[in-house]
């Protein structure tokens, strides 16, 4: 492994760690809890990307359904709580496995798909889940459940006074999806992803384990998405099947990290911090009138980055530093 | 109601179908032409079935403007081309909605007493909707017009190699833009139409394209890419499948019967029913 290469993903490591320092004091600074708000939901996209970058990003298998694994993350703890007492953090662990095992499942036949195919795939897949638990009346059907408050704990892993918990743990998330693909970049996995991406064929006959390599970024993806939904449905303390497994859902779990730069390290919390705090913003600002402005601008925002930097935000930075060189 | 579905998808079969480029602002496309016939009947009192080349007249406009506009560029990144027109298209898709609520509010309109809604004609003793029989006719003759469209013309050959090697067609002397743009406009005018006939049985509201664009989606998907005729047998079949599905399972879940049947089909056949790409 040559010099720069070593120095490079060391630079990376400790850009990540003082970033999250930084990430860390600002909530004692900024007490305001609108902002505290937005913050939490930027880490959380940041690293549902993350993990969506790992399977569509990295591996190059575009699922625009993973608010399928959101949504079961969400419903498995909200449910395993409500019906049954479990408490939140074994039913995250719960959510997490079930759906790495069901994205398994579903790769199996899926992933013999290619293009639209496939993509089409993931899409009538997310929208049959959708439909089954709006039609499921134990979890609620089309309305939802509603997590009963009992209190502060971290236990119950609720909290009605402050947000700050909530951001702590969205910031380990964060932290944890960003390390996984850190790790997973320079690891086997990591160069089968890319060959795969890049050369199915090649790859095979070059002894890469195309089918495996699919299933094992699908789980490891799958896993982590299911964890920011158990998250969720504890920040929000209330879910319906639309808002956490609609299609739209899985696009906007997808757009940060397309936005930021897909199939790299950064691309997904650069486009998170930049595309949360606007969306949110121009909704409460401009959005209140219900008249649709806000879309407008949040719409008008995304045709333009696509189009003006197709491979991603990140292309500013990268850009910069081999003028540099 | 299948044909209704091929009808949706025939314009999207066009643009995804045949010139590869994904339109996630299809069903929104849908919308915009329901509210053009929902106003020419409320302010002028044209029935649907008068405005409906009204209708596919602006659409067509709208569809080649989108092409030259975004989709043109989108289509020039060297990165991840399928993302950027996904995403590309899907912001146009939310600027779209976004503007049908601010113009034409969130309320739910409705075309009443045009001259087909509401009224029965009985075939052998079954009673079918008009709307939905006459969309079922302008679908096959649609389909029928793109078919020999495609397979007949000058136009249509353009196309085709148009999608297989764009820097070879420049040199016999075709424009890519001009070719797809038309191509554009086409898909644009065939979903004006179906906006113009769903517009006498539906409630028009900015967020009604959603959901048929799913179903249009499927439905190209599972004839297969690269086939006018599949898209035509995959409206079809997801009709059936729908009318087979709502006898068995509540309405409410009438959907899962045509992911289900699509999955089923591309396990199979990898490339839909009778895709070519």
């Amino acid at each position: 492994m040559d010099q720069q290469f070593v120095e490079r993903r060391r630079r990376e490591l400790i850009t990540a760690a003082g970033l999250a320092a930084v990430a860390a004091v600002v909530p004692l600074f900024v007490k305001d809890v609108y902002v505290q708000n937005i913050m939490v939901l930027t880490l959380m996209y940041a690293a549902l990307s993350q993990s969506w970058n790992i399977l569509s990003g990295y591996c190059g298998q575009i699922s625009l359904g993973h608010a399928l694994y959101f949504g079961l993350g969400a419903y498995t703890t909200a449910l395993l709580f409500t019906k049954f007492g479990v408490l939140p953090w074994f039913g995250m662990i719960a959510g997490g496995l079930i759906s790495a095992a069901i994205a398994m499942a579903l790769g199996y036949p899926c992933f013999r798909l290619g293009g639209h195919y496939f993509a089409i795939a993931t899409i009538v897949i997310a929208e049959i889940g959708l439909l089954l638990i709006q039609n499921w009346d134990w979890a609620g059907a089309a309305l939802g459940i509603d997590i009963p408050v009992r209190g502060d704990s971290w236990l119950k892993f609720q909290f009605t006074r402050s947000k700050l918990p909530y951001f702590y743990f969205a910031l380990v998330l964060a932290a944890v999806a960003w390390f996984v693909t850190w790790w997973l970049e320079d690891s086997k996995w990591g160069y089968w992803w890319r060959a795969v991406k890049d050369n199915p064929q090649a790859a095979e006959s070059l002894g890469v384990d195309v089918f495996n390599s699919k299933m094992g970024a699908a789980a490891v993806s799958a896993f982590l998405v299911a964890v920011g939904g158990s998250f969720y449905a504890q920040f929000v303390s209330y879910i319906d099947p639309s808002s956490v497994m609609g299609f739209q859902f899985s696009l906007l779990m997808a757009l940060p990290a397309v936005l930021g730069g897909i199939g790299t390290l950064w691309g997904p919390l650069l486009g998170a911090v930049i595309l949360i705090p606007i969306t949110e913003l121009t909704r409460s600002y401009i959005g209140g009138s219900g008249r649709g402005v806000d879309l407008i601008v949040y719409g008008t925002l995304i045709v333009l980055i696509a189009l003006a930097r197709p491979q991603g935000l990140i292309g500013l930075f990268s850009r910069r530093k081999e003028a540099a060189r | 109601m299948g044909l209704l579905y091929g009808l949706i998808a025939v314009g999207l079969a066009l643009i995804f179908g045949l010139m590869d480029v994904v339109n996630f602002a299809h069903g929104e496309f849908l919308m915009l032409a329901m509210y053009v016939t929902f106003f020419l009947f409320t302010f002028f009192a044209i029935d649907p079935l008068l405005s409906a080349p009204l209708a596919a007249a602006a659409l067509f406009v709208l569809g080649a403007a989108v092409y030259l506009v975004i989709v043109r560029f989108a289509m020039r990144a060297k990165a991840n081309v399928g993302m950027v027109q996904i995403f590309a298209t899907f912001g146009l898709a939310i600027v779209m909605r976004g503007l049908a609520q601010l113009f034409f509010t969130a309320d739910y309109r409705s075309v009443p007493n045009s001259w087909l809604g509401g009224k029965t004609v009985s075939v052998a003793g079954i009673y079918l909707p008009q709307p939905q029989l006459f969309g079922a006719l302008v679908a096959i003759a649609a389909f029928g017009g793109l078919y020999l469209f495609i397979n007949r013309t000058d136009f249509g050959r353009a196309l085709e190699a148009t999608r297989e090697d764009p820097g070879a067609v420049a040199l016999v002397g075709i424009d890519k833009n001009r070719v797809f743009a038309l191509g554009w406009g086409l898909g644009g005018a065939l979903v004006g139409l179906a906006g113009a006939i769903m517009a006498t049985f539906f409630y028009i509201y900015p967020d009604v394209g959603a959901s048929f664009a799913l179903i249009a989606y499927v439905t190209v998907a599972l004839g297969g890419f690269g086939s006018v005729f599949g898209a035509f047998a995959g409206g079809i079949v997801v009709g059936l499948v729908e009318a087979t599905t709502a006898l068995i399972l509540p309405p409410s879940l009438k959907s899962v019967g045509i992911y289900a049947v699509y999955l089923l089909v591309v396990f199979i056949r990898p490339r839909g029913l009778f895709g070519s790409m």
